[in-house]
């Protein structure tokens, strides 16, 4: 009984962390209509800050007080300085473009920790009036516990005054309703965004405070808590504070249970009861249908088989990809590998993001679950490589069916995040569950068979599968299945209305795109020898991502040039130390300089110079 | 041709006591009608009337709280739009839907592959398929010229005429067009009204539409049905019914 009760304070104290998180991430959305991916990291800048500040201040309640403050101030600042340079410029580039700009940004600020921080998990020393308990009902409780309880319900408390009671807040909630209304109205929106997303911001930073004395600052806890805050965002409804309450309520205390009694499968609990709670309310808890998203209404350019200059041009690189290991030296030839893969990898993310309509978070989750099943064929049942080979697309597609299932009824941002939320969970398992997979340690020793054992000829091995696995994929696109898929993502009512199950095409397009990243998981296994949990890892999937922006989305070529473009800047560019920051300044510039992708960019250059030449 | 196209003097589509509630506003109370192949039906009220969630429940986008709908003698009672296009029904909606990422003949083309449950085929090239169907349909409706542009690119009455050679690709036997000219000039309204009658008479389709332009309904259909507040308030040829007291009370508000 005891025991119950205090996990379930500590649920409760977690909530209220959660809360603060998910608080500001919902209320930026609510205006700026922007999934904010950099919100995790604004929770990690105020676990830092919120040390240096504590850690150098006198150790008497006041001080702590004016420490955590601090931090949720300086976070704020830094919220409002991002708001500025960068989210302003990109209100109306697509949805999926504004995510990965945050990321972007997810990836320069570790990098910017880790210069200013350091690598090592900083936590703080607690003077005693922290640490000490309450005696209630003859049971101690932690006293930190129960400020934390009392918190998330203050600022709930003080945010719904805030908008209900200021004109501010007016303002705000207009935003939320109609933003081109409250534009026409002359109020000034750039002054609302950045307070808006600085609040958001402060209240990431706040919740990052108030987490370090139970835990430490790490490089670790702004992806970790991004996926939990998506969670509650998306079961408590996008944009309601309310809803972010109770749902940080009813995560926390379930996690704090799960943590208690089955500790293996926790997130998997996580994800069951979000999947239950989105079924009987698509919405979130307290969620309205949202009002017409941009998205739905941007103009879809047409699709186009490539010409015969561009299918000569692919011809022509193929030919001279088959040759290359005549002159490539070993580590070349590795980089050609790595290439192949990441060409299926991406091709297989096209079919659920261009024609499907799909985006997703996640793809490397199927990519690992691929990985994962040629490592379990090679070394847990002794088989040979082609079986490995078989077994990954079955069991990605099989898994990537249960989830689909459910995945696919929702749309936009909400199947992002909840391909991201799955993703997620299947990195913990293969982190947590080490008896089978190993842990963090990965399973090493998947080797191919003696006959594919040298380079050059797991490389054409490699080619053959990816590539010609892409040309499947590209081959059902332009077959009766793709325009169909197609014509759901291009107008559901009108797809219905000539026959088509649109349910039953998503689906299936779902499975597609997991069998054809769990083919290109597996032959990437062979080819390193060696599995990770890493494979399945968010900036794994956000790779997959880059790659298909930065072809473009709406060409059939964008997968494959952004894979190899993608591969190739990696390999050269990115190594070494500081390769996030690199990296995340990358997907920003190409962000805000190609909207549509290089090979959308391309085309559309192609087509002026044509139309001038003509 | 559907089961039924051709046979003359058969029903194609019986509706018996269609209600549907929206909280306290009964938007349908108690429609009942019937369409005859060939025919040219113009359902028409004041904006409320309860038109649209009528349409939406022959469609299947809306299931009704009470009543029957019935297709030939098979019950459709709240039936999904894509089942319902399976057993011929055609639809072309208000706010016109179509493919924009497609050219206008891909548009056809995927319209007869999902009518001809084709679409489950991941190897054939879908452009290959049906060309002559397709290129048949649209010059049916005078879009031939077109078959190659981008459907988002078109003019709004060519979306209206793609969107009619879409709702034939199934070859139907019912048409349900929700204010098909909606948005159109005058002149342009009358001739799509007059290539619709004239599929109608030739393939024996049965159309039944919602209008707001009297010069169309009054000019094109065979017969009209008057509602007001959810109810059926007059049904006849359009004589009978312009010279119906109710009617004018209804649209002009004199007294009956």
């Amino acid at each position: 009984m005891d025991l119950i009760f205090l996990q379930l304070l500590t649920g409760l104290a977690g909530a209220s962390t959660l809360f603060l998180v998910a608080a500001g991430l919902t209320v930026i959305f609510g205006v700026t209509r922007v999934v904010n991916f950099s919100h995790g990291s604004l929770y990690m800048l105020g676990a830092f800050i919120a040390w240096s500040l504590l850690s150098r201040l006198p150790r008497e309640p006041e001080y702590f007080v004016l420490g955590v403050l601090g931090a949720a101030v300086a976070t704020a600042a830094i919220g409002a300085v991002l708001e500025v340079v960068l989210l302003r410029r990109i209100y109306r580039a697509p949805e999926l473009l504004q995510l990965l700009a945050t990321f972007g940004v997810v990836l320069v600020v570790q990098d910017v920790a880790l210069w200013i921080w350091g690598a090592v998990d900083l936590s703080l020393s607690r003077p005693r009036w922290l640490r000490g308990a309450v005696e209630i009902a003859g049971l101690r409780f932690p006293f930190y516990d129960l400020v934390l309880i009392v918190v998330g319900p203050a600022v709930l408390g003080g945010l719904l005054l805030l908008f209900h009671r200021t004109r501010w807040g007016l303002l705000v909630r207009a935003a939320t309703q109609d933003r081109d209304m409250v534009a026409a109205l002359g109020v000034d929106q750039r002054v609302l965004f950045t307070s808006v997303f600085a609040l958001g911001a402060g209240l990431a930073g706040l919740g990052g405070a108030l987490a370090l004395p139970q835990g430490s600052a790490n490089l670790n806890m702004d992806l970790s808590v991004i996926a939990e805050a998506f969670v509650v965002v998306v079961v408590g409804g996008m944009g309601s504070l309310g809803g972010a309450f109770l749902a940080a309520l009813l995560i926390g205390v379930l996690q704090a249970f799960g943590i208690a009694l089955v500790p293996k499968i926790t997130l998997v609990l996580v994800f069951l009861v979000m999947a239950a709670v989105l079924v009987v309310r698509p919405h979130g808890l307290l969620g309205k249908p949202q009002a017409m998203a941009r998205g739905e209404v941007e103009a879809l350019a047409p699709i186009r088989q490539a010409g015969p200059a561009l299918q000569l041009l692919g011809a022509v690189a193929l030919v001279l990809a088959i040759l290359a290991p005549f002159v490539a030296g070993p580590y070349l030839l590795s980089v050609l590998t790595e290439a192949a893969v990441a060409v299926l990898f991406a091709a297989s993310l096209h079919v659920m993001m261009g024609p499907g309509g799909m985006a997703s978070f996640g793809h490397a989750a199927w990519f690992g679950v691929g990985a994962y099943a040629a490592a379990f064929a090679a070394k847990g049942l002794g088989a040979e490589m082609a079986v490995g080979l078989l077994l990954a697309p079955f069991a990605a597609g099989g898994l990537a069916l249960l989830v689909g299932a459910f995945v696919v009824r929702m749309s936009g941002v909400y199947l992002a995040m909840l391909t991201l939320a799955f993703a997620q969970i299947a990195w913990a398992v293969a982190f947590q569950w080490v008896e089978v997979t190993g842990g963090d340690n990965g399973v090493l020793g998947v080797w191919p068979d003696s006959w594919a054992a040298d380079k050059p000829t797991m490389y054409w091995l490699a080619l053959l599968l990816c590539v010609g696995g892409a040309l499947v994929l590209r081959r059902a696109l332009f077959a009766p299945f793709g325009f169909a898929l197609r014509a759901t993502r291009d107008s559901a009512l009108r797809a219905e209305a000539i026959g088509l199950d649109a349910h039953r095409l998503r689906l299936a397009a779902f499975v597609l795109a997991g069998a054809g990243a769990g083919l290109s998981g597996a032959v990437f296994a062979y080819a390193k020898g060696s599995v990770f949990p890493t494979y399945m890892a968010i900036p794994h999937s956000v790779d997959a991502l880059v790659m298909v922006l930065l072809g473009g989305v709406q060409t059939m070529a964008g997968p494959v040039v952004g894979a190899v473009t993608f591969t190739v800047l990696q390999s050269w560019l990115l190594m070494g130390d500081f390769w996030r920051i690199k990296l995340g300044l990358l997907i920003i510039a190409l962000v805000l300089a190609f909207p549509t992708g290089i090979a959308g960019a391309a085309a559309a250059a192609w087509d002026r110079w044509r139309g001038r030449a003509a | 041709m559907g089961p039924l196209a051709g046979a003359r003097g058969v029903i194609v589509l019986v509706a018996e006591g269609l209600r549907k509630r929206f909280g306290a506003n009964e938007a349908v109370a108690g429609v009942s009608l019937a369409v005859e192949p060939g025919e040219m039906l113009a359902l028409i009220g004041p904006n409320g009337a309860g038109k649209s969630t009528c349409f939406n429940m022959l469609g299947g986008q809306l299931r009704p709280d009470a009543g029957e709908v019935r297709l030939a003698d098979r019950v459709v009672t709240g039936l999904a739009p894509r089942h319902l296009a399976h057993l011929g029904v055609g639809r072309t909606f208000q706010i016109t839907a179509s493919f924009a990422s497609m050219t206008v003949r891909e548009n056809v083309q995927t319209a007869l592959l999902a009518q001809k449950r084709q679409a489950w085929r991941f190897w054939q090239a879908a452009d290959a398929q049906h060309v002559g169907l397709a290129e048949g349909l649209l010059a049916r409706v005078g879009m031939a010229s077109q078959a190659e542009r981008p459907a988002g690119v078109l003019a709004y009455g060519d979306l209206k005429r793609l969107e009619l050679a879409m709702a034939l690709a199934g070859d139907p036997v019912l048409l349900l067009m929700d204010e098909p000219t909606a948005g159109m000039a005058p002149a342009e309204r009358a001739a799509l009204m007059a290539l619709v009658r004239g599929i109608a008479r030739e393939r024996g389709v049965a159309v039944l539409f919602t209008e707001h332009d009297m010069d169309v309904v009054f000019g094109q259909a065979d017969r009209v049905l008057v509602l007001d507040r959810g109810r059926l308030i007059a049904q006849g040829t359009p004589e009978a019914v312009r010279a119906d007291p109710r009617v004018r009370a209804v649209y002009l508000g004199t007294a009956a």
